[in-house]
């Protein structure tokens, strides 16, 4: 059962977030284990699973941008995170601006900051998250508007997009969280998006 | 369905409390005389073992052989917790992953004091409504890990408790306001206890409590306050009389509590007075509220980076928060409010007692579980990462924090090595990418894969955390169906067999039973005395008459011939006519300290020229 089947959910991207959370908690009074306290143990076991599984749904949708993950990995077929943990590699198109960067970064991390150098790397953050936040926002928006739009024959080259998106958003947070980091900052005041 | 009550296990002090079915409404149960709150300390004498108020009189007089915030210790191992054994007047040695506390010639583990409490709060129950009481739900810091949760349920069970449910004290706390108080919108929960803090965000709507986020630190509480209380006098001491009592046992614990006392009463006034009589001297001194804040601003000052990451991880802006809570003796300083109050921008709410809040909602979820409260749901989330060593020590997340539980994450897993039958997985949580940098929660060995070349078996793990936060593990080979046996070794916890091991053991530490607790109590009584007297003596023997000198010394000596019997009234009757023999001396020896305040000389130099 898809996380998009648990709630009786078409695959698609467009989720009104509060009708998702009102059939959360209705589910939720169903199946959570509280209310199956004095059940027969095979009942319980159930109740565990099944609000196991409505936990994990949820999460996978609540956010659009997690919904836009879990999407792509359901379409493609990988039930788990294989290759979640590898780094993700720099798109085309930001190569070059992202090798200066780099070697910035190299710098600041062999010999320490001067206050020019913090400077700039502060405003490539800065240039970073503001492109962090547009390429969210393009996700999230006419992508996702796109893929709900798609006929069966066009679904493959939206959802090409949608992944490449996600990997460019991916590799944009990784340099973003190394940024902050040579810079001394918690990353945690840029948040955005609720973590996945 | 049986009677479930609900227990807040603290640092400092626990209560049992349930739901009374007339009002719906949940109350404490006290005990015999009408006290709600069971300190947390358990004392181990040789007439027996003793437990809450009568044990924390133990404190000074035995500070050797009586525990006493063990809280801190449960399901840690010794690098956890080495820093501040300094502090603790009792030993505390590594032993197989976890601590043990050595009490003469004998060993007990953190789990075993905590289930003395718990029997206490048992017995109390079971006074109360004249009938057995064997399940509980117990509350825990939030941000408790594995260990420290499976260590509260082994507890549970050395004590003959079924633990049917561990929940998070915040959460618990939230339960308590209930509808009533708060209203929907989100509400912002902010412990602070005896040893722990906590922050939790949750949204309350219809009846259902979600929490989005929960972070905090399990070694940050009051006991930090009155340590840095302490070690402010040590050496106000040192430069005013000349001595470092940091290694004397006794006097740290008359310290200890007198810090505590004086914080306590500054939460209310301005300044106060604190008196410590030791053998060679008494000690004054006049603490101002503003004095405290100074030593205790940095440690309020660090829950505060907790309460803005939760409120990040929930994905809102502190103008999001609807309702502030407070939660845990500690809320009571005035410093803590005022930081609470700016990070919010919320006045915090405080109707209820913050040292009963807590028992209050875990008895509302104990009666949830009991099916006498269906309108009300509670969803509660894991606060730390669960993830599994991989190559080069990198942590893999399987579980990231503040999802909702119960959850349950598949992996798959194969070998690396032809022939291979064996494969090791070690699990950890925590928020670092290294998983030497996080807590190892357990080895997990899954054995009696079938030999086949490297790679080729297939054997999918599913970790599932429970309703109470605490792990399952389940393995299967998927090409031939088999489930996969697993041992698990947990890194710092108690295996099966030592829980019951200590069930058996657990009655040779049931409390003493009310005569011998009370005689124990008298014997302790006149030993106070005694040691009181012979102090007045030393100090202030050469202000009194060689009259009433003779008079007190035969009542001391009497007092001595009677401790040695096993006459409880006997004891009394000759403790009170020791206490009226030296009236006129404690009056003679005010007035000189009085006298030399005035004067501006010390008290005890005035006793000491005498």
């Amino acid at each position: 059962m898809s996380h998009f089947e648990v709630f009786g959910l078409p695959r698609r991207l467009a989720v009104d977030t509060a009708e998702l959370r009102r059939k959360f908690y209705a589910l939720s009074r169903r199946w959570h284990p509280d209310f199956h306290q004095a059940a027969p143990a095979g009942a319980q076991a159930r109740a565990l699973e099944e609000s196991a599984r409505l936990n994990a749904a949820y999460r996978a949708l609540r956010d659009p941008i997690a919904r836009v993950d879990y999407l792509v990995r359901l379409e493609e077929g990988r039930e788990t995170r294989e290759g979640a943990d590898q780094k993700p590699k720099a798109p085309p198109e930001l190569l070059a601006e992202m090798f200066e960067i780099q070697e910035a970064l190299e710098e600041a991390k062999a010999g320490g900051l001067d206050d020019a150098g913090r400077r700039g790397l502060g405003a490539d953050r800065d240039r970073l998250l503001a492109r962090l936040h547009a390429e969210e926002a393009r996700l999230t928006g006419p992508l996702s508007a796109a893929w709900d739009a798609s006929a069966a024959a066009a679904r493959p080259q939206a959802l090409a997009a949608l992944k490449q998106a996600l990997a460019t958003r991916a590799y944009l947070r990784t340099v973003i969280d190394d940024l902050n980091e040579a810079l001394g900052e918690q990353a945690d005041g840029h948040v955005t998006h609720r973590r996945h | 369905m049986s009677r479930i009550v609900g227990i807040d296990l603290g640092t400092t002090n626990s209560l049992v409390a349930y739901v009374d079915e007339k009002t719906g409404l949940p109350r404490v149960i006290p005990d015999r005389d009408g006290r709600a709150l069971l300190p947390s300390v358990v004392a181990f004498t040789p007439d027996g073992v003793l437990v809450g108020e009568p044990a924390k009189r133990q404190l000074v007089r035995r500070p050797e052989t009586t525990v006493y915030s063990v809280k801190r210790l449960m399901g840690r191992g010794y690098e956890d917790v080495k820093d501040e054994l300094c502090y603790l007047p009792f030993k505390v040695h590594p032993c197989e992953g976890i601590v043990k506390i050595e009490i003469g010639d004998r060993e007990v583990t953190p789990p075993e004091v905590s289930a003395i409490v718990l029997r206490s709060l048992k017995e109390r129950a079971e006074a109360w409504f004249d009938e057995p009481v064997e399940k509980a739900v117990v509350t825990v810091p939030a941000y408790f890990n594995d260990s420290q949760r499976q260590a509260t349920k082994d507890a549970g069970r050395i004590a003959g408790l079924d633990v049917v449910r561990i929940v998070n004290e915040p959460t618990a706390a939230s339960l308590a306001y209930g509808l009533h108080r708060l209203k929907d919108g989100v509400v912002a929960v902010y412990d602070l206890g005896g040893g722990t803090f906590d922050v939790s965000i949750l949204r309350v709507k219809d009846g259902v409590f979600e929490v989005l986020a929960t972070n905090g630190n399990t070694h940050l509480g009051g006991d930090d306050f009155d340590r840095a209380i302490v070690l402010w006098l040590l050496d106000d001491i040192r430069e005013t009389h000349g001595v470092y009592l940091g290694r004397d046992n006794e006097a740290m614990q008359e310290l200890r509590l007198a810090a505590e006392a004086a914080k306590i009463r500054l939460s209310g006034e301005e300044r106060t007075t604190l008196t410590i009589p030791f053998d060679a001297f008494t000690y004054h001194r006049d603490i101002a509220r503003a004095d405290v804040e100074r030593l205790i601003d940095r440690l309020v000052e660090s829950t505060l980076a907790p309460c803005r990451v939760a409120l990040a991880d929930a994905g809102l802006a502190p103008s999001d928060v609807g309702e502030v809570v407070l939660v845990g003796g500690s809320t009571r300083v005035p410093l803590v409010r005022r930081r609470v109050q700016e990070v919010f921008g919320r006045t915090p709410h405080s109707q209820l007692n913050p040292d009963e809040v807590v028992a209050l909602g875990a008895a509302v979820q104990a009666h949830i579980l009991a099916g006498g409260i269906t309108n009300l749901l509670l969803l509660d989330v894991t606060p730390l990462s669960l993830g599994i060593e991989t190559l080069g020590g990198i942590v893999s997340v399987l579980i990231p924090r503040n999802t909702t539980i119960p959850t349950s994450a598949r992996e798959m897993f194969t070998t690396s090595v032809d022939g291979q039958t064996v494969v090791d997985l070690h699990v950890v949580q925590g928020e670092r990418e290294l998983a030497r940098d996080c807590r190892s929660l357990a080895r997990f060995e899954l054995s009696g894969v079938d030999p086949m070349p490297a790679g080729l078996p297939k054997i999918e793990v599913t970790f599932l955390i429970d309703a109470n936060g605490i792990l399952q593990v389940a393995a299967r080979e998927l090409r031939t169906g088999k489930t996969a046996a697993i041992e698990v070794k947990p890194t710092y916890g108690l295996s099966d067999a030592d829980v019951a091991r200590m069930v058996e053991e657990s009655f040779a530490y049931a409390e003493a039973d009310v005569e011998a607790r009370l005689l124990i109590e008298a014997r302790n009584e006149a030993d106070t005395v005694l040691t009181h007297v012979a102090r007045a003596l030393r100090q202030g023997g050469g202000l009194v008459t060689a009259e009433e000198r003779e008079r007190i010394d035969a009542a001391l000596a009497e007092l001595r011939r009677a401790r040695a019997t096993d006459v409880r009234d006997l004891i009394h009757e000759k403790t009170t006519a020791l206490n009226r023999a030296t009236e006129h001396l404690a009056e003679v020896m005010m007035d000189a300290a009085l006298k030399g305040a005035l004067g501006s000389k010390r008290a005890a130099e005035i006793i000491e020229s005498q």
